[in-house]
């Protein structure tokens, strides 16, 4: 017997049991769709560390956190998809890579690591920041979803800063390491704090008090990530820009692949329950 | 369907769905947890609101479904289960019960805080012998609301409930 066929609806809402179910506007779901990426696609980043970690800690660590993400990123895809009637599973496995808003910095491949370490730094940074701002949201799902994710990607800050101090002031080898991680992921800081086309649009018809300026954000950052980086005897590094993009579909050659592997499943067998 | 009032309903599907447990620490009710929040009902139609412990938990799909099953067998076939994330759920709800009962399982409760940020705990105490002589091994374990622990008195692991 399949008692499932009793389930009406399971919406993730953060009204009262009173109210009906809560259906985003197209304008608010573009700007959790862009956010719903960021965490699915470093989530499936970090899922790719599950048995290739250096110790079996790391890989139940890294696992976690890549799970938390994944619990972000369903209830922003799942608020997205209110709008379009489209489910978190049609958004997640049959968009294609223009399609995805997702930041540049969130693909980026795994390298060794201290470069994981150093994309968890700078992530885990921004989303305490993100979440914490938009945990004040006046759209009260995105409110819900934020307060709940800013409890859990405070404690991946502590995670990314601990191995920061580790690999920095370990040997001569981590440091090097640690500083190539810096290194590789810097370029692709300044994209996480420039604009977000679907932010200016929900602010410009008069729904300002939704979606968080970013730009606003990276005093926060400045304030922080230089400090902990020179107190792990490391160099901040001096970098231009990378290119960006990610918010209007341009991605670097990385995302293709990781969502041919991510997607195939799902492609290969539509419809299909598990 | 009986006939009762709607107050009395609630409390009798309260009490059904308080029967259901937590997929990965099975001596633990979602009562016990503060998973369950609330029960409503309106006629024959039965609506369960619940709030995940955390975002990405999978055990939160078991117990959406073992709740509509319970009520399904006990004749309440129009049933709702809504997952609620505000206010975001905290280990400071989890009652006193559970706490004994998560000792008993072998699992050190979380630690209680005043304002879910003040810690009152000495340390935390081996749930086999009972020790404070105790070491972190790695902040994540088996699940997401899990840490691994080690005591240096008997020697054996352990698992932490963390505080959240």
């Amino acid at each position: 017997m399949n008692h499932s066929n009793h389930v009406k609806s399971t919406a993730i809402t953060a009204e009262s049991i009173a109210d009906s179910s809560v259906v985003a506007s197209d304008a608010v779901a573009r700007y959790a769709l862009g956010l719903g990426d960021d965490a699915l696609v470093l989530a499936h980043r970090l899922g790719e560390w599950i048995t290739n970690a250096p110790e079996l800690e790391e890989d139940v660590a890294l696992g976690n956190i890549g799970l938390d993400l994944l619990g972000h990123a369903r209830s922003l895809l799942t608020y997205a998809g209110t709008a379009w009637d489209r489910s978190e599973d049609d958004l997640a496995y049959f968009r294609d890579e223009s399609e995805f808003r997702s930041r540049q910095l969130f693909e980026l491949p795994n390298g060794d690591f201290a470069q994981t370490i150093a994309r968890q730094l700078v992530s885990s940074t921004y989303f305490v920041e993100l979440y914490r701002a938009l945990s004040l949201s006046r759209d009260a799902t995105l409110a819900a979803i934020a307060a709940k994710a800013f409890k859990e990607v405070s404690y991946h800050l502590d995670h990314s800063t601990q191995w920061l101090q580790r690999l920095g002031l370990g040997t001569e080898y981590s440091r090097e390491r640690m500083q190539s991680g810096l290194t590789v992921v810097w370029p692709f800081v300044a994209e996480l704090f420039s604009a977000d086309p679907a932010a200016d649009a929900l602010d410009a018809v008069g729904f300002d008090g939704i979606a968080v300026g970013v730009e606003s954000l990276r005093p926060a950052f400045d304030a922080l990530v230089p400090r902990l980086i020179v107190a792990a005897g490391l160099t901040v590094p001096e970098l231009p820009a990378a290119r960006g993009g990610g918010r209007v579909g341009i991605h670097s050659e990385a995302l293709g692949p990781m969502l041919a592997e991510m997607q195939v499943l799902a492609r290969a067998h539509p419809g299909a329950t598990w | 369907m009986v006939s009762q009032s709607s107050a009395v309903t609630e409390r009798t599907v309260w009490e059904l769905a308080s029967t259901v447990v937590d997929p990965e620490v099975p001596v633990l009710t979602i009562e016990d947890l503060g998973v369950l929040r609330r029960v409503a009902v309106d006629g024959s139609r039965v609506v369960v609101e619940i709030t995940p412990t955390y975002s990405g938990c999978p055990a939160i799909d078991a117990m959406r479904d073992d709740i509509v099953t319970v009520l399904a067998s006990a004749g309440y076939e129009d049933v709702t289960v809504r997952t609620v994330l505000a206010p975001a759920w905290t280990t400071d709800w989890m009652s006193d019960e559970g706490r004994v009962k998560l000792a008993e399982f072998g699992i050190a409760p979380p630690e209680r805080r005043i304002d879910g940020l003040v810690s009152l705990g000495l340390g935390i105490r081996c749930p086999h012998c009972g020790s404070l002589h105790t070491r972190e091994l790695s902040r994540f374990g088996s699940t997401s609301c899990k840490a691994l622990y080690v005591c240096l008195k008997c020697l054996e692991p352990f698992d932490l409930f963390k505080a959240h």
